[in-house]
């Protein structure tokens, strides 16, 4: 068909829709709405229904959130949250890698507070060996010290995300600025700001670096110094408590049935925290307070995030005073990971004295580096759960072994997830605007709710 | 030849909780064992069932669930099948039967008050004939800070227990992604459907017989097969 024979029928250019007339220039055709009386074919009585997807690419949803909103008019009258769109399968994963490997995949999950994934799931192969109590001093101190760092490090972006979702630019700016900080130590420490793999079964890969310690010393004013200015940004701040104050509310019977751990619970004056209750790293040797409010609220959320980051400096500068001198991997050379890290020319691995000793100077090293690094350690047959508090609540770590190399079974109880379940009930009978404000309090980091 | 009259296993011994066998001394299947111990049978074997008394707290929420159960008229050893304690954690296999019931004391009787259930999570054992699924419950007592796991075992073919969302609603999404992951089925829970995986999704990722997949990489020169299909040493 040449394009000379193109002509428009009567039917096209009288569409309704997309109508078209002749000019000098040539065609022109215009498209306009149409009422949506006439063309939606709603239901009879159901004109008023509107579903809002809100995500799972939205700025306002902490990552991939799906919310299903029914609105009427501004206000939801039913929210639903879809999950699942960061699903990667890192527990199936797991199962067909070592143990020690299984720290480069819990890392991952809740990529915000990885130290604490580490070292829920560390802490769990280290009681199924039952070895729990052979873990060196030093490197429990670090555990605690890089875990108090990693809270700061979460409230932060929680503060910074909440605040910018709320409109508070400068908090996120602050925020984010802030944690650079807290990243930096963990890049000095680790070698790796995020997904660090730095807790392993047994203790931490590498000791401090020799100015390791000081370096956190000199970061612990600034860092003190900066909390409270982003504290005094927004704790009387009356736009963010106009938006906040009596928001997203959830009272203790509701966080009981919902099984909602972290800073929603203690919102509601209960005080639980794990490191209290049941201390694990030696907790119990560590003074801080718990801190709750008792407003149920986003407000009370905030607050108890600014505190607790307090706290956490606080337990930072006890354990900088508990380190002293001494091994940071369990003595057990069956379970010890063989091998240093060192920086060369082509980037971070093995240290060259390592090296040298299992290439060239004893074959039984090698052997044995060998082995364990490929084949790995053997767990003891049985089930183990292990819980931490993590920023957002109980973190639970769920390890089955089948007396294998590989674990048979593990299951992250992340709280995000959990805690995600509180968002209908936050959130129906509110604005859509407090919704965005009720999710931001729970700070759900979706890479550890779908995992 | 054994009279089949007189039990192979003598009275007053446990049976082992074997799930499976592993041969030679790295469990390689492929290319030969050089080690010597290639004929090595070496049964999985789970922690025995710990016999009274517990230690501990152990006896104490023991007593409590077992004058609680008879109060409700349940005899303890056909609501519970046996008490597994293994690193000083207790757990509960519980007959799926009266599991809605077993729970529902966990979280209102004085002397037990488990408040708090930390979700469930599924363990998939195909060497277990007749109980190749287990649902793993964890509760946590604040009152009591205490903390005690509830395991429920069903066959493969026959994988539905009940939903106690109606007890802890936490548990909604809990069983939502177990069933998910494992295909068990939580009877009488409000909406259970996938939670993690699209709807669509042919079977349940976390079984055993569920193939991990993946592709070959090339790296250097070089060609690295699938983790499940490098060797491994289990």
């Amino acid at each position: 068909m040449s394009t000379d024979n193109v002509t428009f029928t009567s039917a096209e250019s009288s569409d309704s829709y997309a109508g078209s007339y002749d000019t000098t220039e040539g065609r022109v055709y215009s498209v306009s709405g149409g009422d949506w009386d006439t063309i939606s074919g709603a239901p009879e009585g159901e004109q008023d229904r509107i579903v809002v997807n809100m995500g799972p690419q939205h700025p306002s949803t902490h990552g991939v959130l799906r919310l299903i909103l029914e609105i009427d008019g501004e206000t939801v009258t039913e929210a639903r949250a879809g999950i699942g769109y960061l699903h990667t399968g890192i527990e199936k994963n797991m199962e067909f890698r070592s143990w020690v490997q299984g720290v480069t995949f819990v890392t991952r999950m809740d990529y915000l507070t990885p130290m604490f994934n580490e070292t829920a799931y560390c802490l769990a192969i280290e009681k199924a060996l039952d070895v729990t109590d052979q873990i060196p001093e030093r490197a429990s101190v670090i555990r605690v010290m890089m875990m108090e760092l990693n809270r700061i490090s979460s409230h932060l972006v929680a503060l910074a995300t909440g605040g910018m979702e709320l409109g508070a630019l400068t908090a996120m700016e602050f925020g984010f600025r802030e944690r650079e900080l807290v990243l930096d130590i963990f890049e000095m420490v680790s070698g790796l700001r995020m997904n660090s793999a730095y807790v392993r079964p047994g203790g931490v890969a590498q000791d401090l670096p020799a100015d390791g310690e000081q370096k956190i010393r000199d970061t612990i004013p600034l860092l003190r110094k900066r909390l409270k200015d982003t504290a005094d940004l927004l704790v009387d701040n009356a736009i963010w408590m106009g938006r906040t104050v009596d928001v997203g509310y959830l009272d203790l019977a509701g966080c009981m049935a919902l099984g909602i751990t972290g800073p929603v619970l203690r919102a509601t004056g209960l005080p639980h925290d794990l490191r209290k209750t049941q201390p694990y790293c030696g907790y119990e040797n560590y003074e801080f307070d718990v801190i709750t409010k008792t407003s149920a609220d986003v407000y009370g959320r905030f607050l108890i995030r600014i505190e607790e980051m307090e706290q956490s400096l606080r337990i930072v500068e006890q354990a900088l005073d508990k380190l002293v001198p001494g091994p940071v991997m369990i003595e057990d050379k069956k379970i010890a990971w063989p091998a240093q890290l060192s920086i060369g020319s082509d980037g971070q691995g093995n240290s060259p004295e390592h090296i040298k000793e299992i290439m060239s100077e004893s074959m039984e090293a090698l052997i044995h580096h060998f082995k364990l690094v490929t084949e790995g350690f053997r767990v003891p047959a049985g089930q183990i759960y292990s819980a931490v508090e993590s920023p957002k609540g109980e973190l639970g770590c769920h390890i089955v072994s089948s007396g294998g190399t590989r674990p048979y079974r593990v299951h992250f109880r992340d709280p995000s997830f959990t805690n995600l379940q509180s968002v209908a009930v936050m959130s129906e009978g509110s604005m859509i605007s407090d919704v965005i404000a009720a999710v931001a309090s729970i700070d759900p980091v979706m890479g550890g709710v779908d995992r | 030849m054994s009279d089949p009259s007189v039990p192979v296993v003598p009275q007053g011994v446990e049976e082992l909780d074997i799930i499976g066998v592993r041969n030679g001394a790295f469990g390689a299947v492929d290319g030969g064992d050089t080690s010597g111990f290639g004929g090595l049978v070496d049964p999985i074997v789970l922690p025995a069932p710990a016999q009274r008394p517990f230690g501990g707290w152990f006896d104490e929420v023991s007593d409590e669930l077992e004058l609680a159960l008879q109060a409700h008229g349940l005899p303890v050893t056909e609501a519970i099948e046996k008490v597994v304690i293994h690193r000083d954690e207790i757990t509960y296999h519980v007959r799926r039967e009266h599991l809605v019931a077993f729970t529902t004391l966990l979280r209102d009787e004085p002397g037990l008050r488990f408040e708090m259930c930390l979700g469930v999570n599924g363990v998939h054992y195909p060497g277990e004939e007749g109980r190749e699924l287990h649902a793993v419950y964890h509760f946590l007592s604040i009152t009591h800070n205490r903390r005690v796991r509830v395991e429920v075992s069903m066959p493969d073919g026959d994988a539905v227990i009940p939903s106690i969302v109606a007890v802890y609603p936490t548990c909604d999404w809990h069983e939502r992604e177990t069933w998910d992951f494992f295909g068990i089925v939580f009877e009488g829970h409000p909406a259970l459907t996938r939670i993690m995986m699209p709807d669509d999704w042919p079977g349940h990722p976390q079984r055993k017989d569920y193939p991990l997949g993946g592709i070959p990489v090339e790296f250097n020169g070089g060609t690295i097969p699938p983790p499940d299909q490098r060797r491994s040493y289990n």
